[in-house]
């Protein structure tokens, strides 16, 4: 799609000339080459559509003063920023418009244009607070923040029946282990060498009043972690017990955020952590008639489990935030489109078609939003209150460093755990280990 | 050019000859050219961006750092567990698809000739298979939540409902060298096949009349044979096992102490964006190989230029 953009830029004569063939079939998918209109591209994240959708409807609201082509990144977010970050340092200048996974913006901050100030007012009005911290760095909006996402506690109401658990009041980690223990249920986690590792280990931390990074805005090898704390020991403990009494299941170390749905949809299902698709795609497993209707009925929602009873849950936060390259040869335009994109109307109507929750508390209060996601509220309430993973440009060396010594959840000790994971960041960071 | 002086080496050639040599290097240069292109060239620009501590996403605090990288790497005991890993994976899945390629070969040599078609594409099969599918097709065949080894095998000791193949190495690293294994002895046996039909028959049929039992036609007249054949399958085995990735890459993706050489290349210099620390380890990834290269060649004396029309 790219390369047929700076096809027609350059050299407009060849397209014509193409006129058989795959190069007119590929034309004809892209559109036709306007004269005079700048194109934008903007590369999204894989989704159901909606994107380009938006992209359709924004070129159409646009009145000819620029068209928005979309172009697809790889399917999962690491992917994702190896792309962006390559092309960025490259000095790419079609990167118009890039959807951007919260923790990577520290690290792609310096190439990205600046956000005007009326963009920045008209884009955060009713920006929920934990989304809006995602699109910053160092105090300053460097993103625009399109949609959030959040982790919720998801639960199978016969089992929290059984157990007693009042789920309208904050529920802590020890209880649900304490309910999985004996009830014989496995709770769903992901405890996989992976992103969503770093995702659990944050919010445990956080919700235990401590912090990953102490100094997010130093410099590698000044970077002060706060692994080695009451904190850390307490996230390391409810770890390592989940792992150790096989609480997570025996696909508890390699489980990811879709194996933790089958097995919370499974016989043995009882509590699980994880994001709103779960909801959509438990919905559609019972239109195809692979799943009973009785294990839909049976879920209910709540905010994500707190660490222990007198502190408060601080639960994960996704989504995905616009930036503007700086080598963009229209960022004003991008901006302008963002404006668009990011409208409250749009990203409700994202919401209800593909199933990423708004970040503008506005587009919450649509009524088909009610109807459709009955956990709407609960998804917004926890967005308030959710907690960024470390915003720093040493995000991936952090994130990998916990994921490899944090794993497999079984061998994690809160004796030894957060020392020896804190030892080799450090040491990683100061380039003295390979990661 | 003419050949008018007496030191000119084009003196020992005749006019025709320098004709021809001329002919060859015109039409093989550009080739030559190429090749240096895309193969030299980013050889030397990955040592030469070795000595430097560079992140991709920060250009500006590119440090010139001499062989510090390297210092770094060969300190590390994440290279060494690596190096172990890929140089276990590299011995046992060249020995046994050696011993099971040579096999093949035998049936295939041996086939009716009204089967022997069939059966040599049958064989090739797995071969045909790209590498990433298949690795997909063993990753979900052996995954805990989707695969169906555990229940279908659950009678065999050591395999059950429960177990985990991909959450450590001592279980996940036989899955995939297996994989490694099923996909390739194809080719190590369509090579051991060319071997052995170059053996002469006479050979075998004088040593079956001086009453040497199979065995014995084996060890000393067939394998001496072909030696050359099987040296040149286990190099080029040798040297493909050494650069595993996709396997890896998609069954673990190098977690729980399966992670190989190329894989750690991979992660540092895509992943971490650390250049110049990624690109000190492909070099010396490039090292091993070459030595690889090196000590087949040379201590094994595998003769390569042989199916070139002999040695110079």
């Amino acid at each position: 799609m790219r390369q047929e953009k700076n096809r027609t830029r350059r050299r407009p004569g060849a397209v014509a000339a193409a006129s058989l063939g795959l190069a007119s079939l590929l034309l004809s998918g892209c559109g036709p080459a306007n004269s005079g209109v700048p194109t934008l591209t903007w590369y999204i994240n894989p989704d159901a559509g909606g994107q380009a959708a938006i992209a359709q409807l924004c070129t159409e609201q646009a009145n000819g003063e620029y068209r928005i082509e979309t172009s697809l990144l790889p399917n999962d977010a690491a992917a994702q920023r190896e792309q962006l970050a390559r092309r960025l340092a490259a000095g790419d200048d079609s990167l118009d418009i890039m959807s951007i996974d919260p923790p990577f913006v520290p690290e792609l901050a310096t190439f990205l244009a600046p956000v005007p100030e009326e963009t920045a007012q008209a884009t955060t009005e009713n920006t929920l607070e934990g989304a809006l911290q995602g699109a910053m760095y160092e105090d300053e909006l460097v993103t625009v923040p399109f949609w959030a996402n959040t982790q919720i506690l998801w639960y199978r109401e016969s089992v929290a029946e059984e157990a007693g658990l009042d789920m309208s009041q904050p529920v802590t980690w020890d209880q649900l282990m304490e309910v999985a223990a004996a009830q014989d249920v496995e709770l769903g986690v992901q405890g996989s060498q992976a992103e969503s590792m770093t995702v659990w280990i944050n919010s445990l931390i956080e919700s235990a009043g401590g912090t990953i990074l102490e100094n997010p805005e130093a410099e590698a090898d000044e970077i002060e972690l706060g692994l080695v704390s009451d904190a850390g020991r307490e996230a390391a403990r409810i770890i390592g017990t989940i792992g150790d009494e096989g609480l997570g299941g025996p696909g508890l170390a390699t489980s990811t955020e879709n194996t933790s749905l089958t097995l919370f949809q499974g016989e043995s299902g009882s509590f699980m952590v994880n994001y709103p698709f779960v909801w959509p795609a438990t919905q559609g497993a019972v239109e195809d008639g692979t799943l009973d209707q009785s294990v839909l009925d049976d879920i209910g929602w709540a905010l994500y489990p707190r660490v222990s009873e007198d502190t408060e849950t601080a639960p994960p936060l996704g989504g995905i935030n616009l930036g503007v390259g700086a080598g963009s040869d229209n960022p004003e335009l991008a901006y302008q489109a963002i404006e668009c994109i990011v409208q409250p109307e749009n990203q409700t109507e994202y919401f209800l078609t593909n199933g990423n929750p708004p970040s503008n508390s506005e587009a919450y209060e649509d009524p088909r939003i009610e109807e459709q996601f009955p956990m709407a509220d609960t998804i917004r309430e926890s967005l308030e209150i959710a907690a960024p993973r470390p915003q720093t440009p040493f995000y991936n060396e952090i994130s990998s460093g916990l994921q490899q010594t944090w794993t497999p959840p079984d061998e994690v000790d809160p004796e030894t755990t957060p020392e020896e994971s804190a030892e080799f960041i450090t040491a990683v960071l100061r380039g003295e280990r390979l990661l | 050019m003419k050949a008018n002086g007496k030191n000119n080496r084009n003196n020992d050639y005749s006019d025709r000859a320098r004709a021809e040599r001329r002919l060859g290097w015109m039409l093989a240069g550009p080739a030559f050219i190429i090749m240096l292109a895309v193969t030299l060239y980013p050889i030397l620009q990955a040592f030469f961006d070795s000595l430097y501590a560079f992140r991709l996403t920060a250009p500006d605090e590119r440090e010139f750092i001499l062989l510090q990288n390297y210092v770094t790497i060969l300190s590390d005991p994440v290279w060494w567990r690596d190096l172990w890993t890929t140089v276990l994976i590299t011995i046992v899945t060249v020995a046994v698809e050696l011993v099971l390629g040579f096999a093949l070969a035998l049936v295939m040599h041996r086939a009716l000739k009204a089967v022997r078609g069939w059966l040599r594409t049958a064989i090739l099969v797995p071969y045909g298979i790209i590498t990433v599918v298949s690795a997909y097709a063993w990753f979900y065949a052996f995954d805990i939540s989707s695969g169906y080894v555990n229940s279908w095998f659950d009678w065999v000791p050591g395999i059950d409902q429960d177990l985990n193949w991909f959450a450590q190495a001592s279980t996940a690293l036989p899955v995939i060298m297996a994989s490694e294994i099923w996909k390739t002895t194809p080719f190590i046996s369509l090579l051991l096949l060319a071997g052995l039909a170059q053996v002469p028959d006479e050979l075998t049929e004088a040593a079956k009349v001086d009453g040497a039992t199979w065995w014995e036609q084996m060890r000393k007249v067939i394998i001496p044979n072909m030696k050359a054949a099987i040296m040149v399958a286990v190099l080029f085995r040798a040297l493909d096992a050494f650069r595993i990735f996709d396997n890896v890459f998609i069954m673990t993706n190098g977690q729980y102490g399966t992670e190989v050489l190329s894989l750690l290349a991979y992660r540092t210099s895509i992943t971490r964006l650390e250049i110049g620390l990624g690109s000190a380890v492909s070099v010396l990834l490039f090292v091993c190989v070459l030595l690889i290269s090196f000590v087949a060649i040379k201590v094994f004396k595998v003769d390569l230029a042989g199916t070139t029309g002999g040695k110079r």
